[in-house]
């Protein structure tokens, strides 16, 4: 793997009046990685991606991504990344068809391409005879899955994922893997936050936070053996063991 | 520009497939027009009058009788008791009374002069005015025919009567519909646009769609102006199929152009609109949008002249007016069907709402914000 840093962020603060919601957060992502994001609810994390992709301006320190800055060119940013959100963010009363033709048309994509992509994602899901069906028929794993596909459909260099997998089947969890290694494979990189420690056994590197901070990053392996644990599950007790007294971070 | 296009279409979709947005769109302005125009009037067709005739004279038969063919009053009982006429007052059983006292033709006759008393039910100060109106009128037709019949025993030579001829321009029957339905149009066009503008964006951050839109490289002009589009166009439809209701149903007249007509509601939609969209990005609710828009929109009608003139409103409300875009619509659009006026009579309108659009829709942009 490349070590090139495609996300580059160093001493960020985010505050939200008195709460520090990202305390002095320090780290590089690297083109092509599967980067985790983990930590316990409100840790900081939604906080941190919203911020790495423009949606929220940080308070201090230097953040870049993709080569850009996030205080100044949040939109040249949004040109190259992509987002699925934590809130369910289809459009429940148009058909999957319509939802990808509008989002990949506001990405500027033409007609020609967003037909023919649109094609090839439907088989490649298996749903061709499904892409005239409203969102809100489909089940949460289906749209899950669309929202995630929509949200890589214009090729960006960075997709950021907020909980992608939150309140979803295991079975569908795992397939929803496989198409963040397909991405991977197509050299998109991954920032993907989540609180299954399970989960954090298929990123490259994971980083854990604890109340806005880092308290740890390093690849799974390099994890278990620093803190001489079976599986992250432990590495991340561990480290969370100090009681959690706010609530209310995100 | 391309972006523009898929928001409109996007828009469109989400819009005619709503099930309750079609009927609101189309059947609630032709219920709203059948009922306003008929309802919202100000002639005073039926005045209930008892009649308190405490002379029973040949002359106060007369003047009842007069009241009585009159077309506007409906003579509905008589009392002699001045509490039971004050307890038909209270109980709205009547909107007027009309207390003939016992001597009145003895002093018509002999001296020359009588009095009369009318009791009003001023609750609603302004059919109050029109029913005194009406009914001086009635006794000054009475008082004419006591002279012309008398004119021979009392006096020789009875003062010359300036005859005053009048003409009503514009509408000549006063006819209260043609004045109302014009200005009710306006009404529903700018509660069907500020409300549909206003209630959408605000919709998208409720159900968080707005983040999945804050994360593209969208323009905010470019979704600005793809959110105001189609609800554009679907107010200027809105205004056609209610003209042609008007057309229909009321005959209403249309002597300017239709053309100049539809020129300035584009102007004046962009501003109402831009007023519906502003609102939007700054609510976050669909509550908070609703109470925001019913304050403005109220606040606008009822100053804008569609039931009192504003040329008789307080100077201050004249100032208020300058950034109430209803008022200029509510006089153009009256001007322009009613009396057929021409560009140049409404040019300062004209340019007045462009620079108010102008301005509204750049703080709508402005205000609109990507990154919070």
């Amino acid at each position: 793997m490349n070590k090139t840093p495609i996300i580059q962020v160093k001493n960020l603060v985010k505050k939200f009046g008195n709460f520090i919601a990202n305390d002095n957060l320090t780290f590089d992502v690297y083109k092509g990685e599967i980067f985790g994001f983990l930590g316990a609810n409100g840790a900081g994390k939604t906080t941190a991606i919203r911020i790495l992709s423009g949606l929220s301006a940080p308070t201090s320190g230097k953040v870049k991504v993709a080569g850009y800055d996030v205080y100044r060119q949040t939109e040249q940013i949004k040109k190259n990344i992509g987002y699925m959100s934590q809130k369910f963010s289809l459009y429940e009363d148009l058909t999957i068809r319509e939802n990808i033709r509008f989002y990949a048309g506001i990405y500027g994509l033409s007609r020609k391409v967003i037909n023919e992509r649109t094609d090839e994602l439907l088989s490649k899901l298996n749903i061709t005879n499904l892409g005239d069906k409203l969102i809100s028929s489909l089940p949460l794993g289906w749209k899950q899955k669309l929202a995630f596909s929509i949200a890589i459909f214009h090729k960006p260099e960075i997709v950021f994922l907020d909980e992608p997998t939150g309140g979803v089947d295991p079975i569908t969890r795992r397939q929803f893997w496989d198409m963040i290694y397909d991405a991977a494979n197509e050299s998109i990189t991954i920032f993907v936050t989540t609180h299954y420690m399970d989960e954090a056994e298929y990123c490259d590197r994971v980083s854990i936070m604890v109340d806005g901070r880092i308290e740890a990053l390093d690849s799974p392996e390099g994890l278990k053996n620093t803190y001489k644990a079976k599986n992250i599950d432990e590495v991340f007790l561990k480290l969370a063991r100090t009681p959690i007294g706010e609530v209310g971070r995100g | 520009m391309r972006n523009i296009v898929y928001i409109i279409q996007k828009e469109f979709i989400q819009i005619f497939r709503n099930r309750t947005m079609l009927p609101i769109i189309f059947i609630l302005p032709l219920i709203q027009l059948l009922i306003l125009v008929y309802a919202a009037t100000l002639e005073m067709k039926h005045i209930d009058m008892i009649v308190m005739d405490k002379d029973l004279s040949s002359a106060s038969r007369k003047l009842v009788s007069k009241f009585e063919c009159s077309p506007f009053f409906f003579v509905n009982g008589s009392t002699f008791s001045i509490e039971e006429a004050e307890n038909i007052l209270k109980k709205d059983k009547a909107d007027i009374i009309l207390h003939i006292p016992a001597d009145f033709e003895k002093k018509l006759y002999k001296e020359n002069k009588s009095e009369l008393q009318l009791l009003i039910n001023a609750i609603n100060a302004t059919s109050a005015g029109l029913t005194n109106a009406y009914a001086n009128y009635v006794i000054a037709d009475f008082n004419k025919n006591v002279i012309a019949e008398n004119i021979n025993f009392f006096k020789p030579s009875f003062p010359k009567n300036i005859n005053i001829n009048y003409s009503f321009w514009y509408n000549p029957e006063l006819n209260y519909k043609i004045f109302m339905l014009p200005g009710i149009l306006v009404i529903l066009v700018t509660i069907i646009g500020m409300f549909l503008t206003a209630l959408n964006i605000v919709r998208e951050k409720e159900i968080g769609t707005i983040e999945q839109i804050n994360v593209t490289p969208i323009v905010k002009y470019q979704f600005i102006i793809g959110k105001l589009v189609p609800f554009w166009i679907i107010a200027m439809f809105e205004l056609a199929f209610g003209l042609i209701l008007g057309k229909i149903l009321f005959d209403i007249p249309m002597i300017g152009s239709l053309f100049l007509l539809f020129g300035f509601a584009s102007v004046y939609l962009l501003v109402a609109l831009g007023f519906g969209l502003l609102i939007s990005t700054l609510a976050n609710t669909q509550q908070q949008v609703m109470f925001i828009v019913f304050f403005f929109i109220l606040t606008f009608i009822l100053m804008s002249g569609i039931f009192t003139p504003v040329e008789s409103m307080p100077v201050w409300a004249h100032y208020v007016n300058i950034i109430n875009p209803v008022a200029y619509f509510m006089r153009v659009i009256r001007m322009v069907l009613l009396k057929g006026s021409g560009f140049a009579d409404i040019s300062k309108e004209f340019f007045s709402l462009l620079i108010y659009a102008f301005i509204i829709l750049s703080l709508a942009v402005w205000r609109y914000r990507k990154t919070v």
